[in-house]
């Protein structure tokens, strides 16, 4: 089976959404970082074979974004693109399909990345609101346009926020961060625990930021107005356990463990990665920062999504015949503190790894020193289309840091799944 | 963007009729009826490439309108078929040396007649215009019964700027079309109309996509498009009164741009529309006669003369070499205005330097720049794609040109140089917009020095038009013609100056504003200064220049010249050295000379009026540079001179140019006023002994 190198990558600073819609729309994100990112290569933007983008709130002006990423990049009317949505694991979905491309001979030159601006997913009307619009265009004559007038409720002006209903899964009725209290209950985490594993979080993420570790990661965003972006900005270096303690929970109160401090924040970002074949890299003279080596995904009960990781990378370690800690660096995305540590749990939870995951006992221990080390989505924040490429990117570029050759980038996905990548520096 | 496929397909674009075969008795328009017995008319002037209306363009139209009225069409369809558009307007090298007001009013009589016989055709005509339709174009669509316009066509009477106004039945035809006001705007103003306005005001009967021509000329011909109703804008103005109250408007408005004593063009128009708006024939017959004097005018003809620089200085951009992408070096006020102004035009440009917020401002004020001139946002979005924020230098080695515009210091430049020469690629120029570093100094160190040009640019660059293309004795020809080339890719007007300190504007302009400053000392007010220049027809006198250009740098580049040109300067006075160690810079920091207030400077009424030797003081020494720089060889010509000048200072263009200036008022005159003044004045009136060769050279 052809080699997939990773080549290169840039993001943009993760934004924390506010008030209202942000600077960049989902597009206007990936070209920030898609400029600078093709401006060095040694190759021509029109050079690669097609371009893949995970995005899952897509905004009306921007259809198929990839294609319109793509066009606005200066790829050329000639470039085949096409967006891809699993959730939150579609900034990896981009990666892997890319990975099953060029494994396939099919392309030997893709960008794969991931983009969201959820400070722009959108209000909603109400259904009836919608049906009382259709009726005022059908209508045939001004008086069906009086008396369809006279049917407006005053509800219909409360919107529905359509980032509330989109983190609720439609089948369990749970919203995302009550699959973690779900997990929190099953694996025994505290709310102390999540806290602590927060304030880590932001700890390290700040540590990152001060050491300049992300100067190869980050491309500086520039708006419209004069404002410059060079650093995420949800990080909070002066968190503390006491401060986090006083948040009240979010999701389900009054006793939940769930609270916005230790769960992912809501944020605009956007990655990508450029992938190759050997033939490209011969073509173009490229230097591999590393190869993919094998992908997974997998699926459970959306109650308890925050399992997905767990599932996923599993399959993987059997598959490649490696034990927990033949792995020497992990990115497993931080959708809640209490999901990260559930996680963990689970492979050290004889029963469960016995039971789900058809091992012969319990995998191990995450050294924690091995694990998110500079930070996570807590601190970040998780732009959902984005972070499944933001894990890739960012292992490659810790290994390197490390001097380390082993990875794996996993993460949970809404609706019940998981995504789990197996990456080697070569 | 390119479109490969629909290139291949582009000779089906232009809907043009059938083609009648060679006709050898037609050099620029051929004819040809359809099968559905509609004639399409279409001209293709030969020889060039934009349509004129030159006086055998008309010739040969009356003689295929005499075939077209014996072959009786359904309707008769005008159109181009030159890419560029419909017609440009008349052909203005055949009004250049106009001197028999006499003369013209028969030619322009001759050529009324064909328009009306044009308008007199028994059966529908209908104008098709692509691209641009301009002074006589428009009156020739004026003369159809209907217009259709393809999107992004544009419709205007640009004839004003040329110290004329429109001659061939405009004035008489457009006002009873549209409203009176917006024609006589139109006029007055010589700013064009989109498609959509002109549609809106009423001057179209519709807009369309070239792919729907065919189907819109056979709605036409059969009377099915609604003719755009004049409205009773049209009606309420066909009275006495009401053009009286409305022409005394006017001439206030126009007064506020146009001084009557130099532009009487505008005032010309009014006066003929007060008196005869009413009368259709009156009108037309006025027109003919109020154009001839005009025409003959020196106003006119100068303008005509500057119609011409412009277009030399154009032509000196020669080959289109198709230059995709820039890097610029600075994002200060210069480097982010070039490099916003680059992406404008089309040129991918990545912008450096040392900290992310100057490259920021540089893009806030790009969005600005482009909201004032790309009207659609998706225009604008595109435009500030291409402007790519590039901290870490990434984009020098694609770049077809490099532009440096760091500040002005010799180390700091060399440093730069040192750093991006070796990532620079095969076949790319360096270019500098220093404005005081001499090219000499700048390419030592340099491993191709012959690559090195320099590229001055104007602030700001979007309104300035000259670029200062300077040379070294050591620059490569083909560095040289690329650097032409894309200034004139990007819209501007190079002037080639060989390196010499202040090169030719800057140079010019020292002496205009130094002497402002000796006449301060004198106790002069800048106000009567500043009016002395203006009453000569600078478009701003020499302190408020002061003040736009920034105090700071006036004194720099004065500084710089004292020290360099063997020519007499007068010290900067130490009250300018104070103010701008108090940061009092100008414009820029809402005090300078004179207080600032929402860009305008806050001058007050009073002030004496200014003595005719106040403004020969400011004027004659910037002539006598031009002089002394022609003499050197800076500048290659007194016409480029003139142009560069006109272009990049706005030296009262109605005036044709300081050169051209000198040589109308008389060389000795000025000679002998220069040597009065210097023994008034001082040493530095001095004149330069290539007065002399003024008269001989070209």
């Amino acid at each position: 089976m052809r080699p997939v190198y990773i080549i290169d990558g840039a993001r943009t600073p993760f934004l924390k959404a506010r008030s209202g819609p942000g600077p960049f729309t989902p597009v206007d994100l990936a070209v920030q970082c898609g400029r600078p990112l093709l401006l060095r290569q040694p190759f021509a933007p029109g050079d690669f074979d097609q371009v893949i983008l995970g995005c899952v709130n897509v905004i009306a002006d921007e259809m198929n974004p990839a294609r319109v990423a793509a066009l606005r990049l200066g790829m050329g009317e000639r470039m085949p693109a096409f967006t891809v949505q699993i959730n939150c694991g579609s900034g990896m979905q981009s990666i892997d399909t890319a990975y099953r491309y060029i494994q396939d001979g099919i392309s030997d030159l893709v960008l794969a990345g991931g983009t969201e601006a959820l400070s722009y997913a959108p209000l909603v009307y109400r259904r009836a609101a919608v049906e009382w619009f259709g009726r005022m265009f059908t209508a045939k004559s001004v008086w069906q346009r009086i008396a369809n007038f006279f049917t407006l409720r005053p509800s219909f002006f409360s919107p529905i926020i359509g980032l509330e209903r989109g983190l609720t899964d439609p089948v369990v009725e749970l919203n995302m961060g009550q699959t973690a209290e779900v997990l929190a209950k099953l694996f025994d985490i505290s709310r102390l625990e999540a806290d602590e594993y927060a304030v880590e979080s932001h700890r390290r993420l700040a540590k990152a930021q001060a050491e300049g570790w992300l100067a190869d990661e980050v491309e500086p965003a520039f708006d419209r107005a004069g404002k410059v972006y060079t650093q995420d900005d949800g990080v909070r270096p002066d968190s503390t356990v006491d401060k986090l303690a006083a948040l009240k929970p979010a999701f389900e109160r009054p006793w939940g463990k769930v609270t916005a401090g230790n769960s992912s924040q809501i944020t605009d970002g956007a990655s990508w990665l450029i992938l190759a074949s050997e033939d490209a890299v011969k073509k173009h003279g490229l230097k591999p920062k590393a190869v993919i080596v094998d992908s997974q995904w997998s699926a459970l009960d959306p109650s308890i999504m925050g399992l997905g990781p767990v599932l996923s990378a599993t399959e993987i370690l059997k598959r490649q015949k490696l034990a927990l800690n033949d792995v020497e660096l992990w990115e497993l995305n931080e959708a809640f503190a209490a999901q990260v540590l559930a996680c963990l749990a689970a492979w050290q939870n004889e029963k469960f790894c016995r039971e789900v995951l058809g091992l012969e006992g319990a995998a191990g221990r995450i050294d924690r020193a091995r694990l998110n080390v500079d930070g996570g989505a807590v601190a970040l924040g998780h732009p959902v289309g984005t972070s499944g490429n933001r894990i890739v990117l960012h292992l490659v570029n810790a290994m390197r840091r490390l001097g380390m050759r082993r990875g794996i980038a996993t993460e949970c996905i809404g609706g019940g799944q998981g995504g789990a990548m197996l990456v080697e520096m070569v | 963007m390119e479109s490969k496929i629909r290139g291949v397909m582009q000779d089906h674009e232009l809907e043009l009729g059938p083609d009648p075969g060679p006709t050898p008795a037609l050099d620029h328009w051929r004819y040809a009826k359809d099968e559905e017995g509609i004639g399409w008319l279409v001209i293709d002037r030969q020889g060039s490439s934009a349509n004129t209306l030159s006086e055998a363009v008309l010739t040969e139209l009356d003689l295929v309108l005499g075939l077209i009225e014996k072959d009786q069409p359904k309707g008769l369809v005008i159109r181009s078929s030159k890419p560029s558009g419909f017609i440009a307007g008349a052909d203005v090298s055949e009004f250049a040396g106009a001197k028999d007001a006499a003369a013209v009013e028969q030619r322009i009589t001759r050529a009324h007649q064909v328009i009306d016989r044009l308008e007199a055709l028994p059966f529908v005509t209908v104008a098709v215009v692509h691209g641009f339709c301009l002074g006589g174009g428009l009156e020739v669509a004026l003369a159809c019964k209907r217009r259709i316009a393809i999107e992004g066509a544009s419709f205007g009477f640009p004839e004003v700027m040329l110290g004329l106004h429109p001659g061939l039945g405009g004035t008489a035809r457009l006002p009873r079309l549209i409203s009176p006001l917006q024609a006589m705007t139109m006029m007055l103003t010589g700013k064009s109309l989109d498609a959509r306005r002109a549609k809106a005001a009423g001057l179209l009967d519709a807009v369309t996509e070239e792919r729907h021509v065919r189907n819109a000329v056979r709605a036409a011909v059969a009377g099915e498009l609604k003719a755009a109703r004049p409205g009773m804008m049209v009606s309420l103005f066909d009275n006495a009164f009401a053009r009286r109250l409305l022409a005394a408007r006017m001439r206030a408005e126009a007064r506020k741009s146009a001084d009557p004593a130099h532009y009487p063009a505008p005032y010309a128009l009014i006066d003929l529309w007060e008196k005869a708006g009413g009368d259709r024939a009156a009108m037309l017959a006025g027109e003919i006669k109020s154009f001839a004097q005009l025409i003959v005018s020196d106003t006119a003809q100068n303008l005509i003369r500057v119609f011409f620089l412009r277009d030399r200085l154009k032509k000196i951009a020669g080959e289109r070499q198709d230059i995709r992408r820039v890097h610029v070096i600075g994002a200060g006020a210069m480097g982010g205005d070039i490099a916003a102004w680059c992406a404008r035009e089309g040129i991918s440009a990545t912008v450096s330097d040392m900290k992310p917020e100057p490259i920021a401002g540089a893009i806030a004020r790009a969005a600005d720049l482009y909201k004032k001139v790309l009207k659609k946002s998706i225009d604008q979005r595109d435009a500030l794609d291409r402007l790519i924020p590039d901290l870490k230098g990434e984009g020098v080695g694609g770049a077809d040109i490099v532009i440096e515009a760091v500040p002005e210091k010799l180390d700091i430049k060399h440093k730069v140089y040192a750093a991006i020469e070796p990532k620079m690629k095969a076949g790319a120029i360096l270019a500098t917009n220093t404005s005081s570093i001499p090219l000499e100094q700048l390419r030592g160190g340099l491993k191709k020095p012959e690559r090195l040009v320099g590229l001055h640019f104007f602030n700001p660059v979007s309104r300035m038009l000259t670029v200062e293309v300077v040379s070294h004795d050591r620059a490569e020809q083909s560095a040289l013609a690329t650097a032409r080339s894309f200034v004139g890719q990007i819209d501007r007007l190079p002037v080639p100056v060989k390196s010499a300190p202040g090169f030719l504007v800057n140079r010019a302009l020292t002496p205009y504003m130094i002497e402002a400053m000796v006449m301060i000392d004198e106790g002069v007010a800048k106000e009567t200064i500043d009016r002395a220049a203006e009453k000569f027809g600078m478009p701003m006198g020499p302190i408020e220049l002061a003040d736009q250009v920034g105090l700071d740098i006036c004194l720099d580049v004065a500084d710089m010249l004292k020290k360099s040109l063997a020519r007499e300067q007068p010290d900067a006075p130490q009250w300018l050295r104070d103010k701008v160690a108090n940061k009092e810079l100008g414009r820029k920091t809402g005090k300078g000379f004179y207080a600032w207030k929402d860009g305008k400077a806050q001058k007050s009424g009073n002030g004496a009026e200014p003595t005719p030797e106040m403004t020969d003081r400011l004027i004659l020494p910037m002539l006598d540079v031009c002089v002394g720089a022609l003499r050197e060889g800076v500048v290659d010509d007194a016409d480029v001179a003139d142009g560069a000048m006109i272009f990049g200072t706005g030296f009262a263009p109605f005036r044709g140019g300081p050169l051209h200036y000198a040589k109308a008022r008389g060389v000795d005159d000025i000679v002998s006023t220069l040597r009065n003044f210097s023994q008034k004045y001082g040493k530095r009136f001095t004149p330069d002994p290539g007065w002399d060769q003024l008269t001989k050279r070209a």
